[in-house]
């Protein structure tokens, strides 16, 4: 992918004439034209063009992971709450161990955060599973909410800024596609790290050279770090 | 049209000059799309909610979304405070901006949804309602709601036989020779339909046709205005 300039466009906009081109997401076809249907930035690959949300509420994809809160237990799974416009349910018989049916709150609770994916976008709703490897309960560390359309900022090309910020802070972080991320450390302060860099960087999500900008955020925040723990081993030592 | 008693407009403008306008988008950090719009010393904030669950669940569709549109005037927008909380007059205005913004949303990919859009007039100078309308599209943009296209709105006044543009309050109380009609209307930004059409006074179906033009011609303006607003905006 070339990081170049792209437009933005808004709804009504005819974004491509001809029939060259074909309408992907955000946008539809009338007559001749390809017409904008929402508001975001043009991304034309290949022969295909679509928009890219600027702004507004998560919209469930297939295959995203979430993190989502407990909302309500019924007899065969969870009711979750996703952030989304939709009802989303997680079935007892998309967990990978076996559960007995009769006491389900003994497993997920009301308003346990639980680290899933989502199987399937119909009508009616969102299904969730837990089926693959490193999802399910997540227990101790922080959650902090993120507007949802700066997660790709967040995790960066190919998790290139997320693992950095996971290797200087030394915290485990699972960031959810619908803007939650849970951060687990060592200690609170090296939680509240990674909380000040991934707000810095939603915060800048528009600055060209981010992944700089954000090493030497990470650096600096290192070293004033390191002067107060030095300060304080001193002061074990008196 | 020479013959009329207004020929020259209370705060010295053209006839076909609307007051200087603004628009800012972005402005409310908490809601999920906002704007504002203003006319002059008429100032109109919006913000967008949604699309979230409808609560309660017997006002939910199961075919499509909802558009909930909901208009205030805040105590000190006018000269005489303004009692706090809905009236009648601002019901009507919050159903009649939702019927102007229902035409352009496509919400059938969120059924049992609402997206909520709260209009605040934080200074009345008359046109208040198109103020709300065009500060309403600009935040349903920003909050990423399909739509097919912008609305535009605008009032067109006739002040005894003159037909202006974006009425002010003065323009509203004249009452020499036919008095004052005020007519405020909406339009979809790239087809120029007519989605929303008030009027109160009297008129000739020759002259509202003249208004409507009137109308039409400012609501350009007024989209090249929210395009830009739009655009112009940092990701």
């Amino acid at each position: 992918m070339t990081e170049k300039e792209r437009e933005i466009v808004i709804p009504g906009e005819i974004i491509k004439e001809g029939d060259d081109y074909l309408p992907g997401e955000g946008t539809r076809r009338e007559g001749k034209n390809i017409i904008a249907s929402r508001f975001g930035l043009k991304d034309e690959q290949n022969r295909l063009v679509r928009i890219i949300p600027l702004s507004g509420v998560y919209i469930p994809r297939r295959g995203n992971l979430v993190i989502g809160t407990v909302a309500d237990i019924s007899f065969n799974g969870w009711m979750m709450d996703i952030n989304a416009p939709y009802s989303s349910f997680l079935p007892v018989t998309e967990c990978p161990r076996f559960f007995k049916k009769d006491d389900l709150a003994e497993y997920f609770g009301i308003g346990d955060l639980i680290a899933c994916k989502v199987d399937s976008v119909k009508r009616k709703g969102v299904d969730l599973t837990i089926m693959p490897r490193g999802l399910g309960k997540l227990e101790d560390g922080m959650i902090i909410q993120v507007n949802s359309n700066k997660v790709p900022r967040v995790i960066g090309k190919e998790g290139s800024m997320i693992s950095m910020i996971k290797e200087a802070t030394g915290c485990e972080i699972t960031i959810g596609q619908n803007g939650l991320v849970w951060i687990k450390g060592n200690s609170v302060d090296d939680e509240l790290f990674a909380k000040e860099t991934i707000m810095f960087v939603t915060e800048k999500s528009f600055v060209d050279g981010l992944t700089e900008k954000t090493e030497k955020f990470l650096e600096e925040g290192m070293k004033k770090r390191g002067k107060i723990e030095s300060a304080r081993n001193e002061e074990g030592e008196i | 049209m020479s013959e009329g008693s207004y020929k020259k407009r209370f705060d010295g403008r053209k006839l076909d000059e609307t007051r200087k306008i603004k628009a800012e988008v972005g402005i409310i950090p908490n809601a999920d799309g906002s704007a504002m719009f203003s006319f002059g010393d008429t100032i109109a904030i919006a913000a967008v909610y949604g699309p979230k669950v409808m609560h309660p669940q017997h006002n939910q569709n199961p075919e499509k979304g909802t558009l909930r549109v909901n208009y205030d005037m805040l105590t000190f927008s006018v000269t005489e405070r303004k009692k706090p909380g809905p009236s009648r007059r601002s019901q009507e205005i919050s159903k009649v901006t939702e019927w102007a913004l229902e035409p352009v949303v496509m919400l059938d990919d969120f059924p049992n949804t609402v997206v909520d859009v709260h209009i605040t007039i934080l200074q009345a100078n008359a046109s208040t309602r198109c103020a709300g309308i065009n500060a309403a599209a600009l935040a349903l943009a920003h909050a990423g709601i399909p739509m097919k296209e912008l609305v535009c709105s605008v009032s067109v006044g006739k002040m005894d036989k003159t037909i202006v543009v974006d009425v002010i309050k003065e323009e509203e109380d004249y009452e020499e020779g036919e008095g004052a009609t005020d007519i405020a209307m909406s339009f979809t930004s790239n087809s120029g339909k007519l989605t929303h059409l008030q009027l109160d006074g009297n008129i000739s179906a020759k002259e509202l046709k003249e208004a409507i033009e009137t109308g039409k011609k400012a609501c350009k303006e007024i989209y090249e205005i929210q395009k830009k607003t739009l655009k112009s905006i940092k990701e």
